[in-house]
């Protein structure tokens, strides 16, 4: 059941990835990425990582496809099509340079379990352990806000300075 | 008491989405019809009252209309999108009632059915990613129509709803803070516990709730996406037939979703009040109903008329706040547009984050003083009280809301400033009272 779900949810995945990039029109390459994101919510629910997967979709499908979205209408794009990747050289730097970025995320992956953040993993039976003690979101909330405080705090600190950048960026006159 | 096999599971989980779905269909059908009777009570007429006794039949007389209606498909839509958008905005507020537990666990020979279509175990986030997902609808329609009043409303929802459902899921957080726990299950095993209903101990967090709920749910005051005397009918303006009425159910089915976890979050859910006999929860593998003082689990007992007591319980509670969304709709006028972003990030986003960070302290400070039980709950229902007060007076008309209600006197004496919401109170006034200053 699960391995037939992961094959559906992948393939939702991929085709809507090639949707995204296939599409000439933006509102429809959009809605491909939110199906894309959809897809990858639902392995990381074949996973049991639930809040993952909710995550996923309130930050990412549910806010930030949102702000795209937004955009697109207020330029009010979609009604012409025109491809902006002219086909020739341009399609062709695309594609290398994806596939290089592609076959970069296979080299880091394939010594996941030489990585050090990989060691600390507990385990299938300890996963459950940890879940059934301190909850879907205590076992996430738990070692960022202990462990990986600075880290985490320095990630917050680093979205600030974003906003105010833009926003400083974006409005000359107050 | 024991838990279900996997063929009684799966039995059990189609019969429970047959019986939500068929219920949530017919009380949406009863919503537009109790819209139109109480609408015409408030007016001073009778509304829809010939098909049937008390009119009661309206709705299905309203139902085979809308199917045999013509459709109309606008000669410049974009034909995909404009099919798709009625099933995407309806979608949302259909599943999203899956995760509310709608009455105490139903004891059958085959182990103890849980009466909640699917006990996930990150429930409110689910509900807050079904939430979010719902903008999708109402923006496709918009922009699919081709039409600018369309698009307009379009545009107008998906600011709206973005901005709403930042504050919508801060309100959340006190509640999760209080619970300790994210499940709609727990939260409401953790009202039963403490005794307190959540809208006591965390009132501004409900009241903000509350607000946010209606932004969402794009009902008046908040219809801007749809406004009539604007927009004609905003993002819906082409759609005839049966899509129309898609959005009508979209509408009212997420009416009814938001009442449901109004009363789930803030009214003990199905828990029926001043009785202990309910009280149900798993825990570590077995129902329980409670703790004995010495902490030993205390088998709970359940019943048939305990789960029917309680679904009639959560059914009226629900029904309570899906009539207050009609209420408020007949009652209260629409905000403007520039009102409506103003409330919701420079009043609702700051109150919510200082009133998490007053309750997450309060909290804590109550945990280390080792206070519990009904104390704790009455020590945090008069702090969210004076909380929830000064809330309501800061956000009474004309302090922060500006050009809610322009009376004469205020306009002759040129807006002397309420204290120290004076800067706050200009971004709408009137143009006449700029020009003075």
């Amino acid at each position: 059941m699960v391995d037939v779900l992961f094959f559906v949810f992948a393939a939702m995945a991929v085709g809507g990835a090639f949707g995204v990039v296939l599409q000439k029109n933006p509102v429809a390459s959009l809605l491909f990425m939110v199906g894309t994101l959809g897809a990858i919510a639902g392995i990381f629910v074949l996973f049991e990582a639930h809040f993952l997967a909710a995550v996923q979709v309130i930050v990412y499908a549910g806010a930030i496809m949102v702000l795209f979205l937004f955009v697109i209408m207020l330029l009010n794009l979609g009604h012409d099509y025109r491809a902006d990747i002219r086909s020739g050289i341009g399609a062709f730097l695309a594609f290398a340079v994806s596939g290089a970025f592609a076959g970069l995320l296979a080299r880091q992956f394939r010594g996941a379990e030489e990585n050090p953040l990989y060691q600390r993993f507990p385990g299938p039976e300890g996963m459950d352990a940890l879940l059934a003690e301190q909850g879907i979101v205590g076992a996430i909330a738990r070692p960022l806000y202990t462990d990986y405080v600075v880290a985490f705090e320095l990630v917050a600190i680093l979205l600030l300075v974003a906003l105010v950048g833009a926003v400083a960026l974006a409005k000359r006159r107050v | 008491m024991t838990e279900l096999s996997p063929t009684a599971f799966w039995i059990s989980s189609w019969a429970k989405v047959m019986f939500v779905f068929t219920v949530l269909m017919v009380a949406v059908a009863y919503m537009t019809y109790a819209e139109r009777r109480v609408s015409a009570f408030i007016q001073d007429r009778l509304g829809p009252n010939r098909v049937g006794p008390f009119g009661l039949l309206q709705p299905i007389a309203d139902g085979i209309k809308n199917i045999l209606k013509e459709e109309t498909m606008p000669a410049t839509a974009n034909r995909t999108f404009f099919v798709l958008a009625p099933a995407l905005s309806i979608i949302p507020a259909l599943v999203t009632f899956a995760v509310i537990p709608f009455a105490a666990p139903l004891g059958t020979p085959w182990g103890v059915v849980d009466m909640i279509v699917a006990d996930i175990p990150i429930g409110i986030l689910f509900v807050l990613a079904l939430a979010s997902l719902g903008v999708y609808g109402l923006f496709l329609a918009g922009w699919s129509s081709n039409n600018k009043y369309a698009f307009l409303g379009g545009v107008r929802s998906s600011a709206q709803m973005v901005s709403y459902e930042v504050a919508l899921g801060l309100s959340l957080i006190p509640v999760l803070m209080l619970a300790g726990n994210v499940t709609l299950t727990e939260i409401v095993w953790q009202q039963q516990q403490l005794g307190f209903w959540y809208f006591l101990p965390l009132s501004l967090a409900f009241v903000l709730f509350v607000i946010s709920a209606f932004a969402e749910t794009n009902r008046l005051p908040f219809d801007l996406p749809e406004a009539e005397s604007e927009l004609i009918t905003g993002y819906h303006t082409e759609y005839s037939g049966m899509k129309f009425s898609m959005f009508f159910i979209a509408e009212y089915a997420h009416i009814i979703t938001a009442s449901a976890l109004m009363a789930t979050l803030f009214l003990g859910g199905w828990s029926v009040p001043f009785w202990s006999g309910d009280h149900m929860f798993w825990h570590e593998g077995a129902l329980i109903s409670g703790f004995t003082a010495a902490g030993e689990p205390i088998a709970a007992d359940p019943a048939w008329w305990k789960t029917l007591l309680t679904l009639l319980s959560f059914a009226l509670k629900t029904a309570f706040f899906a009539f207050v969304f009609i209420w408020v709709r007949w009652t209260l006028p629409r905000f403007r547009y520039d009102q409506v972003m103003h409330l919701g990030w420079k009043v609702m986003l700051p109150t919510a984050i200082a009133y998490v960070i007053g309750m997450a302290a309060a909290i804590l400070l109550l945990d280390q003083l080792g206070i519990e039980g009904f104390l704790f709950g009455a020590i945090l229902t008069v702090l969210s009280g004076i909380a929830t007060l000064f809330f309501v007076f800061v956000v009474d008309r004309d302090r922060v809301i500006g050009g809610g209600a322009v009376t004469t006197q205020s306009l002759r004496s040129a807006r002397v400033p309420v204290g120290p919401a004076r800067e706050v109170a200009s971004v709408g006034e009137p143009p006449s009272a700029s020009i003075e200053r």
